[in-house]
């Protein structure tokens, strides 16, 4: 017979959490309950729906952003961990119609087909290259291994990645 | 997921009496706990979030280093000091997990990690680790992961970190603090087996804190591997993985440290094993025997037979790695 | 240097960028789970823990009293649903009945939906869900499709291909000078396309529903809801212009969006269902499989006899099957050839189509019993396949209406290099690793499905082409707007192509790579309609300058007819819809096969077969002391038709190459047979390869001129590139090691003493 859970102990009263993030330039001010992760925040208050969840337990890296400048996997981030903190997502890459070069370059390297996965490849690798420790075509491999892709478009993303690796505008 | 109450201490005196209850689980990084929070196998009533603390450091420390418990892996493995006295334990990191975990992944939380094991996660099933008393549905099921050394009837839960598995031959010690004050662990006692009461990966006891972690003053540099197996190249838990340091003088070995990853509920070690290479020559037969004396008792459960041959053949492997000079790059996966 | 987007030229045979990149890229392009809608609801799935029983007691209590907790819906309170199977029967449901979520209390596979958690957040929802407590009654369950019996059900799919047996396998086979008698396995995958099934039903309060849904087929998911829930068809409207990904798991209507939309109308309210990845393991899956293969050759390698039999399990309740057993005996000459099948019924979920399904089975595990032979007799593999080569459906006994495989095969090689390969295996190193060539054959049908299109040519020459189909990551967005812009002389920027939305012209599902053959021509008929159209409007304007010119007498470019006799005679589309007095110009057209074909494919009797081919050739280096492989290098040379696209071509190609290395090395569902259930649940234990896995991967489209596969000649391309691609790897591990592994993925256990 299956194990039951243990009867849940946990305490049911919703104490809300003010905290402060500055998504994409922007300033935002939340009060909200300490289990709800940055991405679901993203998604689902802030229509932030760029970032994506495929698989919210960091293992696919769909959802990385960038918090303070460095790539997360924003499923397994309690927003209220991160008070303070300044969140890019990929709706704050491109300015208007001008797209951030590593957005442009994945576009002409076709380094995508259904999508889905795309959002969290370009995030991680503008988080790589501003790491500086890709250096040649095993190590951008390595590098971008937390970002799985069901379409298969490994070799088209580090041909992307690789077009603008010098580039100071692509970090 | 539950819902749980949340504190966020600023200093460690006030994350200490906070965590001081049953059901609290103390909050870094989260890319071990959320994860199990969205399972349903961590159930914390309050949540304490430590990232506030100041246990960010890496520190010079008795010439050695003190690597704070909230120091990131990447920030660990790239560390100028660590890359260039404990390059195994760099290495260990960088075999690890995915670059966006180890950019919040901790040094603390990476010791208290949780095993991998499939029953484990799956709370439809029994799991003695999980909830005392239940059975363990690996033993005889799907455990191509689990351990082949140091094992229970209770559970054949592995370890899953590779950092653990680097500062197991550093000979690292951890510093906790907690209820009744501070105290020191050395790493070796640091995990525990499962034995007969597997709920407990570790020595901590109830409502302590890990504040920082110790390397000693020794160098090996030069002569030292991490070697990980794994089903696919990257982004992958290991099968088996080794981690080799040793101080070769005048051709012979002086000494040598060999942990392994993946096979048991801690990094395994064998003081007999390391033992009879000292003095020798580095050479394919010392390896073996080395090899043979470090999987002494091994015990396949069925599907992860293989990880005995394996082990073995990783050890001899990453010893000629390491006697050569030839650490295993984490970028070129051809096996050096 | 960076290209601007889309401003290369357009028309069939571009490499247009992608039309839907922007939006991919900036994180504009919405899925299932992202459109907003206002008092949303959040439900989250509840999943059993038994393979076969009953539910004797659901404790929703807590749930019920949890803070945001709206409904906790389940077999105990649902609302009414259809009665009769037929209502679930979705366009291409196998035969059986199919599942039906909180039906009753019945459980009928692990990881079965027990209940929905509705609450007002998704957080409400989620925390409820951990409190719902479930009681079983256990019945006694098999999922170990190699204990239960065989059978062979007398109700086949429509889409599957009986076996047609010639010569005498038996006595050929006795009197081979070389025989290979194997057993190859392939286990039990999961699709995992990295969205994950999800819904969002908009709840109009006038009877009408919006559906977002994760599906390959909007329509077909329509006519689902439709039937299940009694809807007017005209008050469903199911959308789904993004898809991320699918590669079979949403052919048909999975649970989520029967969830979702039960959940709306029992609370009258707007509803969302996101499965969780565990979730993703507890529905559709490829099958796993036995495939044993016999072969007889002579001493040249000629085959003398074929015999190939696949079994593979179905569920309880349906009666899934894939053609696997036969595509070696379509392939290959030879005389003698038996194929064979059967199921097995275990207590799992239906199996389902999934990329290439039947052929990524049964070639793959069939090439590498070939390759078994070229070493048996001492033939090359390629010198084996074509002493083999065939130009007729060996197996219908029926030409191709096109086989450019010769020259796959040819031009692969050269790439590759294949004629510096040392024969022996464990003959070629690389310093500590050994070094294998494998190669192998790919084929996969090319189908065509009816598809109707609407092309809408505005006065100010902005041309919106629209029909209800998907583009799963396919292109299919970019094959419509090339097709168009060539169609009308227009550029890429003045073509919108509209998909995803079952108001729109019928396209059948999102599957089986006939969608650019399909779509396309559907697309071209359409344009030619408005041509003719724009045409008898030009003669409206003032002087008539074209004539009264037909419009094989005109050239469509740059928005205007051109007379092609007289090049300074020209009328603006613009121009001749205002002398019209018309804003727009619209035509809706069907592609469909001719209606000879249509009853010829219904009794069975094609003329000719319609298949693409490829040569695959991989490059491994295996350590190998330690069991590790990398696969370096595959060269993957393809006929498939016209290629409409060559940039998107290729990235369909390198998908199902990657997929093909997963297949080989990695993906494998891990079933714990005494409790029947999956177990490596996740994307952590259920590997698919990741950037590290993927090296060089070189494609090649060869010329392939074909004028009656379909109108444009255009075959498909989105699962030729698996097919086949496993083998290649597991053929060259062979020559690397001298190993032969014969159950799939090649994991490093396999490879060591």
């Amino acid at each position: 017979m299956p194990t039951k859970l243990a009867e849940p102990t946990a305490q049911t009263a919703e104490r809300l959490i003010d905290i402060d993030l500055t998504v994409n330039g922007k300033a935002e001010h939340f009060s909200i309950a300490p289990w709800v992760t940055l991405l679901d925040l993203l998604r689902e208050r802030l229509d932030l729906t760029g970032t994506k969840k495929g698989c919210d337990h960091g293992q696919c890296g769909a959802c990385t952003v960038l918090v303070d400048g460095k790539r997360v996997n924003s499923c397994l981030t309690l927003a209220v961990v991160r008070d303070g903190s300044e969140i890019q997502t990929i709706e704050g890459l491109s300015s208007g119609d001008t797209l951030h070069p590593m957005q442009q370059a994945f576009i002409d390297h076709d380094a995508f087909q259904c999508g889905y996965c795309t959002p969290g490849q370009i995030c991680s690798a503008i988080g790589m290259l501003r790491e500086g420790k890709a250096d040649g075509r095993d190590a951008i491999r390595e590098n971008m291994s937390g970002n799985l892709c069901r379409c298969g478009a490994y070799t088209n993303i580090a041909d992307a990645i690789e077009s603008v690796q010098g580039r100071e505008d692509a970090r | 997921m539950n819902r749980f109450g949340y504190d966020r201490p600023s200093d460690v005196a006030e994350a200490v009496r906070d965590g001081n209850a049953r059901g609290v689980r103390f909050l870094a990084g989260g890319s071990n706990l959320v994860d199990l929070m969205k399972e349903n196998v961590e159930r914390p009533v309050r949540v304490v979030d430590i990232n506030r603390l100041p246990l960010h450091a890496i520190e010079d420390h008795d010439g050695g280093l003190r690597i704070g418990a909230l120091a990131t892996n990447s920030e660990t493995a790239w560390d100028a000091r660590v890359e260039a006295k404990y390059p195994v334990l760099a290495s260990s990191i960088l075999a690890g997990a995915s670059p966006q975990l180890r950019n919040v992944a901790t040094a603390g939380g990476n010791l208290n990690q949780r095993t991998r094991c499939l029953y484990f996660y799956d709370n439809t099933t029994a799991c003695n680790k999980r909830e005392p008393g239940t059975g363990c549905s690996a033993i005889g099921g799907v455990n191509r992961v689990n351990a082949i050394l140091g094992a229970s009837p209770s559970c054949i839960a592995t370890h899953p970190s590779d950092m653990c598995v680097g500062l197991a031959v550093l000979n690292a010690t951890v510093n906790v603090t907690g209820p009744l004050g501070d105290r020191t662990i050395p790493f070796a006692d640091y995990h525990r087996l499962p034995g007969e009461d597997p709920s407990r990966d570790n020595t901590l006891k109830p409502g302590e804190l890990i504040t920082s972690i110790d390397l000693p003053d020794e160098d090996f540099s030069g002569n030292y591997t991490y070697l990980k197996l794994r089903d696919r190249l990257s982004y992958a838990f290991a099968l088996v993985s080794v981690a080799v340091v040793m101080r070769i003088e005048n051709g012979r070995i002086a000494e040598a440290r060999i942990a392994l990853g993946g096979v048991a509920h801690k990094p395994w070690r064998s003081k007999t094993a390391e033992g009879l290479l000292v003095g020798e020559v580095p050479s394919q037969s010392a390896f073996l025997a080395a090899a043979h004396a470090l999987l002494e008792g091994a015990q396949g459960q069925g599907a992860n037979d293989f990880k005995i041959g394996l082990a073995r053949r990783a050890i001899v492997r990453a010893c000629r790695q390491a006697a050569d000079g030839t650490p295993q790059s984490q970028i070129d996966k051809r096996v050096a | 240097m960076a290209t601007k987007l889309n401003d290369a030229p357009v028309g069939i045979g571009s490499s247009l960028s992608r039309v839907d990149g922007k939006l991919k890229v900036t994180g504009g392009a919405r899925y299932a789970a992202e459109h907003p809608v206002a008092d949303l609801l959040y439900g989250v799935v509840v999943s059993g823990a038994i393979a076969k029983g009953r539910v004797t007691k659901l404790h929703t209590e807590a749930a019920m009293a949890a803070p945001g907790v709206v409904e906790v819906v389940s077999h105990l309170n649902r609302p009414h649903i259809a009665w009769f199977d037929k209502a679930y029967q979705d366009q291409v449901a196998p035969p059986g009945s199919p599942f039906r979520a909180f039906y009753d209390a019945e459980i009928i596979y692990s990881g079965q939906p027990i209940a929905l958690v509705v609450g007002r957040t998704f957080e409400d929802a989620r925390h409820g869900a951990s409190l719902v407590q479930v009681e079983y009654e256990i019945d006694e369950h098999e999922t170990d499709f190699e204990r239960s019996p065989e059978f062979k059900p007398k109700k086949t799919r429509d889409t599957f291909v009986e076996p047609k047996n010639r010569g005498d396998e038996a006595g050929a086979y006795a009197k081979a000078e070389h025989k290979v008698d194997v057993s190859y396995y392939l286990p039990t995958e999961h699709h995992n396309p990295m969205e994950m099934h999800a819904t969002t039903v908009q709840w109009h309060g006038d009877g009408r529903i919006t559906v977002y849904d994760k599906t390959q087929g909007s329509q077909n998911v329509q006519a689902y809801l439709v039937g299940v829930f009694g809807f007017a068809k005209k008050n469903v409207r199911v959308l789904n212009p993004y898809v991320g990904g699918g590669f079979g798991s949403g052919l048909r209507p999975q649970y989520q969006v029967y969830l979702a939309t039960l959940a709306a109308k029992m609370l009258e309210r707007s509803v969302r269902v996101v499965l969780t990845r565990q979730q993703m393991f507890s529905f559709t899956h490829r099958s796993e499989c036995r495939h044993i293969i016999r072969l007889g050759a002579n001493d040249d390698g000629a085959l003398q006899s074929i015999y190939s039999k696949a079994v593979t399990p179905t569920s309880r309740f349906e009666n899934y099957m894939e053609p696997i057993a036969n595509w070696g005996g379509q392939a290959y000459r030879c005389d003698n050839a038996t194929m064979d099948w059967a199921l097995t019924a275990v207590d799992t979920y239906t199996p389902g189509d999934m990329r290439a399904p039947g052929a990524a089975t049964g070639m793959t595990l069939f090439e590498m019993a070939l390759d078994e032979m070229a070493y048996e007799t001492g033939v090359d593999p390629l010198a084996l396949r074509l002493t083999n080569y065939s130009d007729r459906d060996e197996m219908m006994d029926i030409p191709y209406t096109s086989k450019a495989l010769r020259e796959a095969y040819q031009e692969g090689a050269e790439a590759f290099g294949w004629s510096q390969r040392e024969a022996a295996p464990r003959s070629m190193r690389d310093g500590s690793e050994l070094v294998g060539w494998g190669m192998a054959t790919g084929i996969w049908d090319a189908m065509f499905q009816k598809t109707t299109v609407r092309a809408k040519l505005s006065a100010n020459g902005h041309l919106e082409v629209a029909t209800a189909g998907s583009d799963i990551g396919t292109g299919t967005y970019t094959v419509m707007t090339q097709v168009a812009a060539g169609a009308l002389g227009l550029p890429a920027d003045q073509v919108s192509a509209v998909l995803g939305d079952s108001d729109l012209p019928p396209s059948p599902i999102e599957g089986g790579s006939w969608t650019a053959a399909s779509t396309g021509a559907a697309v071209q008929i359409a344009c030619d309609a408005v041509r003719v159209k724009l045409a008898k409007a030009a003669a409206k304007v003032d002087g008539n300058p074209l004539g009264g010119a037909s419009v094989d007498d005109l050239r469509f470019e740059d928005g205007r007819m051109i007379l092609a006799a007289d090049p300074s005679k020209a009328v603006g589309y613009g121009e001749a819809m205002t002398a019209a007095g018309v804003s727009e110009i619209e035509a809706t057209e069907a592609a469909a096969p001719g209606p000879l074909e249509s009853i010829g494919e219904m009794l069975g009797v094609k003329k000719k077969a319609k298949n693409t081919h490829s040569a695959i050739y991989a490059e491994v280096k295996v350590d190998e002391e330690l069991g590790v492989v990398r696969v370096t290098r595959i060269v993957c040379a393809v006929a498939a038709g016209r290629i409409v696209n060559p940039k998107t071509a290729r990235s369909q190609i390198l998908g199902g190459v990657v997929m093909g290395i997963g297949m080989a090395l990695h993906e494998e569902t891990l079933a714990d047979h005494r409790i029947g259930r999956f177990m490596n649940h996740n994307f952590a234990e259920y590997h698919i390869p990741a950037h590290a896995d993927v090296l060089d991967i070189d494609v090649i489209f060869v010329d392939e001129p074909d004028s009656e596969v379909s109108p444009l000649g255009i075959k498909g391309l989105g699962e030729i590139g698996i097919v086949g691609t496993a083998a290649a790897i597991g053929n060259a591990i062979f020559h690397a090691t001298g190993k032969r592994v014969r159950s799939l993925p090649i994991t490093i256990d396999k490879l060591l003493d």
